[in-house]
């Protein structure tokens, strides 16, 4: 079983986010689970969804306490909310924001996961540019294909033409689409940087 | 059609299949989703015909209900926690008059202090006031359920409450088959009431019953839910035949055929329960599970039986009868068969949305299976912050509102997974 755990903030779509990943899953016939947990329901609080995916039925209801990645829509939750609680040693972290990785002050979480588990990527920004608001989930849903290859971006893209509909879908798939391909870009450029 | 689908969504998609002709409703979390659901198959004309009614108050809500009911129409409401207990006095009036109105609870508890997170409070507050009482373990079940309700309500001329874990099932994503309009008209012939209110054919319904006749009405009610014990399994079986999946019934059974230790659950922690009995089962323990789907009727006999081998229980139960202990509990202490001495424990568990994790319960049951576990557990209580209040109480006598106090020594939440 892989267990995604999204942390945001209410009004940037952290809920829709697990529930299209869910989406995207299913599309490629394989069992997921997608879920909130709402603790204040108001713009601006701090948000957790969980996703689990998996070959068989999944029965557990727990909350996701050991994922396997975690993504993080809003950097500034990073110093008051605990959101690498329990991530597994070789999960993934993908975090949106313009800056690297080196420059946020993850120190230790830098240490504890391998390099090259670890990105950023400014959804805001792609979001902004084709969407026109930073609404940053269905970017990173995009990036998260990239970076874990849990999911095809196709099927990102299909769950997000199944939450959204027309323009909205369109311009959330250009981001998502964007995202993806600007984390291939930064991960073949890693590798790159590894062979000199 | 395998959809994967939020929970409110299937169950609003299934409602409308099963054809209602009055839907009443009045939104509170986490129910809110299916009625908008219902609402929209309405507006949109893909459910018709059938008026919506937006209503004033839960209480209206059932008032209608009834009304529609009463005038011959399928009647579909939803509802959960405090609008649960705001339309109490219509809800013993919809069992005492007869009418099979089908609601959906998404289980939530009850304040104060208020909390709009998952637990049974709701529905076990109104274990005894006639309604049929069938809880879902999956989404696809509370989909399935409602179906099968709507059939034996109308069989029995009993309304009936589907149960379904607020937020854990209303708010999941998950892969829900969907039946075709045409399976479900196959399965659910149209109302045919047993009373109803024509202008051609008058008759009162309501009339003031005394002390010669009030027992034996109530007494058909009881004979009614009795044999609706019969008819659960039934259409439960004919309902397997017809979409090809189990749902429903009174109890289910999971790996029990050599287990020493039964837990015992209502609802979506049933899922949980059978992880964690996988891995103990790995271990060599020899534990089960039995779920109850029909709580009410109270599946007794099958209870009974299901337990016969059994040495020991434990009910993990989300409902506190304060001052008690256990509500479901107690059912199934009164359903085993005294001679076989088989020691129980109850579980209060999930309080409020409290997460109910499998380390939680692998710790419990083992505890149980060691016959170490207190009658009355209260799983993950946090007793530093019971203490600390206790003491405060004690020490000044004015120590101020406790739940106040519990938050400000808790701390932030927002800080928190589970």
């Amino acid at each position: 079983m892989y267990q995604v755990r999204i942390h945001g903030r209410g009004g940037q779509g952290v809920v829709t986010a697990a529930e299209m990943l869910s989406i995207a899953a299913f599309q490629e016939g394989r069992h997921a689970q997608a879920f909130p947990s709402f603790g204040s329901e108001r713009t601006g609080a701090p948000v957790v969804s969980f996703c689990r995916i998996d070959d068989r039925e999944i029965r557990v209801r727990e909350p996701i306490m050991q994922p396997d990645a975690v993504i993080i829509q809003d950097p500034t939750l990073l110093h008051q909310v605990d959101v690498f609680q329990g991530l597994k040693p070789d999960g993934y972290v993908l975090i949106n924001s313009a800056r690297r990785a080196e420059a946020l002050g993850l120190g230790d979480l830098v240490r504890r996961i391998p390099p090259d588990h670890l990105l950023t990527v400014p959804a805001s920004e792609l979001a902004a540019t084709h969407l026109g608001r930073p609404l940053p989930n269905a970017a990173l849903l995009g990036g998260f294909a990239a970076f874990a290859g849990l999911v095809h971006m196709a099927s990102i893209a299909a769950a997000i033409g199944e939450k959204f509909k027309g323009g909205v879908a369109a311009a959330n798939i250009a981001a998502a689409q964007a995202a993806y391909d600007w984390v291939l870009a930064e991960m073949s450029e890693a590798k790159a940087k590894e062979r000199v | 059609m395998l959809q994967q689908i939020e929970g409110s969504r299937a169950v609003a998609e299934t409602v409308g299949l099963c054809r209602p002709e009055v839907v009443c409703a009045y939104p509170i979390s986490p129910q809110t989703h299916i009625v908008e659901g219902v609402g929209e198959l309405v507006k949109s004309g893909r459910l018709a015909p059938c008026e919506f009614i937006n209503v004033e108050s839960e209480f209206a809500a059932m008032s209608v209900a009834i009304g529609a009911s009463a005038a011959g129409a399928r009647t579909y409401t939803a509802t959960a926690s405090q609008g649960l207990l705001f339309m109490v006095e219509a809800i013993y009036n919809a069992s005492g008059l007869g009418l099979p109105i089908v609601m959906t609870v998404a289980n939530r508890a009850i304040g104060a202090p208020i909390n709009i997170w998952n637990d049974h409070s709701d529905s076990m507050s109104q274990r005894d006031c006639g309604w049929l009482q069938l809880f879902a373990e999956t989404n696809q079940e509370a989909a399935d359920l409602h179906i099968q309700a709507f059939r034996l309500a109308e069989e029995l001329s009993l309304p009936a409450m589907v149960c379904m874990d607020g937020f854990i099932l209303t708010h999941a994503y998950e892969r829900v088959d969907l039946p075709s309009q045409d399976q479900v008209d196959r399965f659910l012939p149209p109302f045919e009431p047993r009373q109803v209110l024509d202008p051609k054919d008058p008759v009162t319904i309501g009339a003031m019953v005394g002390p010669e006749a009030f027992m034996e009405v109530r007494y058909l009610a009881h004979y009614r839910q009795q044999q609706a014990l019969e008819r659960i399994p039934e259409i439960a079986a004919a309902f397997a035949a017809a979409f090809g999946r189990e749902s429903g019934g009174l109890i289910r059974p999971y790996r029990l055929e050599d287990a020493e230790t039964v837990v015992i659950a209502l609802g979506s922690v049933l899922g949980t329960i059978k992880d964690v009995i996988d891995e103990m089962r790995a271990g060599d323990v020899k534990i089960g599970a039995l779920g109850i789907i029909s709580y009410r009727p109270f599946p007794a006999a099958a209870i009974r039986a299901a337990m016969r081998n059994a040495k020991r229980w434990v009910v993990v139960e989300k409902a506190l009868a304060v001052g008690v202990g256990g509500v479901v509990a107690t059912d199934v202490r009164m359903a085993l068969d005294p001679a076989l001495h088989q020691p129980g424990t109850t579980a209060i568990a999930g309080l409020g949305g409290r997460a109910i994790t499998k380390a939680s319960l692998r710790r419990l049951f083992s505890e149980v299976v060691a016959g170490q576990a207190e009658p009355l557990h209260f799983l993950d209580l946090d007793c530093r912050i019971v203490k600390h209040e206790l003491a405060r109480m004690i020490t000044d006598r004015r120590s101020g509102p406790i739940a106040e106090n519990l938050l400000k020594h808790v701390g932030a939440v927002a800080a928190r997974i589970a």
